[in-house]
């Protein structure tokens, strides 16, 4: 990377996963991510990639291999990671307010400060209108909007996302796919982004790693030098498609063999 | 609210009929009073004896009350050791089975040895019976969390007491007014069934249960069967106070609360 100077935000390290029945899920994975980079996981079911991000935020330990956030061990750095679930994970007891107040909360943010940061997040995301409604009453593209702004309120620099938009319909996939361009404008933290649809890698990311199945291993990694800020506009340019079908190509290469 | 008049209307229709059916099963058969009274001979008894029949109904009220409230309770608590661990829950489940497995009415005569009859010792059986399903449904409520859940609270360095407080506990409402609905249906039927075997007999201190049964022996058929009209009564407003108190504490958040199609 060019910034060569600036400690990198995440560093694995031959870094191998296998879970008690002895299956390898993670074989020997070495990946720099700088800061500022938004780096997409894309590869079929069963290549790790979820196991990745899990390992990333310390939530499981690897196997062999050393794993650094922000020069730390992942449950130290943990404070300056968010994580974004593919389902939206809200408690369905509070309402919109109080679901992106949690993390705050429970990181012993008094009242007046926690109200303060909420609003302004509910209004970065479109949500005000909703803030004193109950999950049960949103649309799922809603509550993955909850689930973000929640993510976004205690000011990650890192942000892990497991295919959070996977279970939404097309158009508003897209539609979330642009609002999160525009948050990553605005606010500055360094993604790792999980999901199968090369589309959503092409469209979000500025690199795509490419991984091969059973057990996980980095296949290609793939620049996206497509131009900032993206909009919707851009996948209809011709550089989209062509970078969508080649990033499709290795994909298949990756899977079949 | 028109639907719901012509539902109460059609009701009172049924009920009118089967007063109907029933006063003409009496004159075609010639059944004897002591056999099966009028419904004027049971309304009758229900008036003139209003007020032995209250204290009656409010004695098996206290007891069943008494009784699942102290289930809830204890069953709560009970729950939230279970909760702890895998291995607590292994050791400790099968008597919770055996909890609701012993027939209450076998126990019913040590447990008179132990209180002495009354109404404590109906308290206790109404306890017994109501306390499994409290503990078995609260359990499931508490251990059932979504695993990202508990995934995002440890991003969060969440300590154990936040796990428990915002998390599993609110989590294990519902199912703990599941184990409620169910234990509440059993404390009126066990309050009941405990005082025909510990109740008191001693004038004025007799529940539904101590009552039945001298109806029965004086064969006061139809003050019996106002007893047993007493007796529903209470079982339904048992089922009704715990229906509502769900509703009011899920029904702005819970997908299944019911009453929910009531606005």
């Amino acid at each position: 990377m060019t910034q060569s100077f600036v400690a990198p935000q995440i560093e694995l390290a031959s870094v191998s996963k296998s879970y008690g029945n002895g299956r390898l899920v993670v074989d020997a994975l070495n990946l720099t991510v700088a800061k500022g980079e938004f780096i997409t996981l894309l590869g079929s079911s069963g290549c790790g990639k979820s196991t990745v991000l899990k390992l990333i935020s310390g939530l499981t330990s690897a196997t062999s291999g050393t794993i650094r956030v922000d020069g730390m061990t992942p449950q130290n750095a943990r404070e300056t990671i968010s994580y974004i679930f593919q389902d939206p994970t809200l408690l369905p007891w509070r309402t919109v307010r109080q679901n992106v107040g949690l993390g705050l909360e429970l990181e012993g943010i008094n009242g007046d400060q926690r109200r303060g940061k909420t609003a302004s997040l509910l209004e970065l995301v479109g949500l005000q209108h909703v803030a004193d409604a109950y999950p049960r009453e949103l649309s799922g593209g809603m509550k993955m909007r909850v689930s973000i702004a929640r993510a976004l309120a205690t000011r990650p620099q890192l942000l892990l996302m497991d295919e959070p938009f996977a279970a939404l319909d097309e158009m508003t996939r897209d539609r979330m796919n642009e609002e999160l361009m525009r948050l990553r404008e605005e606010q500055n933290w360094t993604a790792v982004f999980v999901t199968h649809s090369v589309a959503e890698a092409v469209f979000l990311s500025t690199r795509i790693v490419i991984l091969s199945p059973s057990p996980g291993r980095v296949r290609q990694i793939v620049p996206v030098d497509l131009p900032l800020p993206r909009t919707a506009s851009l996948r209809a340019s011709p550089e989209f498609g062509e970078l969508a079908l080649q990033v499709s190509r290795t994909l298949r290469e990756a899977t079949l063999q | 609210m028109r639907r719901r008049l012509t539902a109460f209307v059609n009701a009172l229709i049924v009920f009118a009929a089967l007063l109907l059916l029933w006063q003409l099963v009496l004159w075609v058969f010639r059944v004897q009073p002591f056999m099966l009274p009028s419904p004027w001979a049971v309304a009758c008894a229900f008036v003139k004896r209003f007020p032995a029949l209250l204290t009656s109904l409010s004695i098996t009220a206290l007891e069943a009350g008494g009784g699942l409230l102290a289930s809830v309770g204890v069953g709560v608590v009970i729950a939230l050791v279970f909760a702890q661990s895998r291995w607590v829950r292994r050791m400790l489940y099968p008597y919770t089975i055996l909890l609701q497995t012993v027939p209450i009415i076998a126990v019913a005569p040590l447990i008179l040895m132990w209180v002495g009859a009354g109404t404590g010792a109906v308290t206790l059986i109404t306890f017994i019976i109501s306390l499994a399903p409290v503990i078995a449904n609260t359990t499931q409520g508490l251990v059932s969390v979504d695993e990202n859940l508990v995934n995002l609270f440890l991003m969060h360095s969440a300590s154990p007491r936040q796990l428990l407080f915002r998390l599993r506990l609110p989590n294990a409402v519902p199912s703990l007014f599941v184990g409620i609905r169910i234990a509440s249906g059993i404390a009126v039927i066990g309050a009941i069934t405990g005082e025909l075997y510990a109740g008191s007999s001693r004038v004025g201190q007799g529940g539904l249960g101590y009552s039945i049964l001298y109806a029965s022996s004086q064969l006061q058929t139809d003050y019996l069967f106002a007893l047993v009209l007493a007796a529903t009564a209470l079982g339904f407003g048992f089922f009704f106070i715990t229906m509502f108190l769900e509703w009011y504490f899920l029904h702005r958040w819970h997908e299944s609360a019911r009453g929910a199609e009531t606005d």
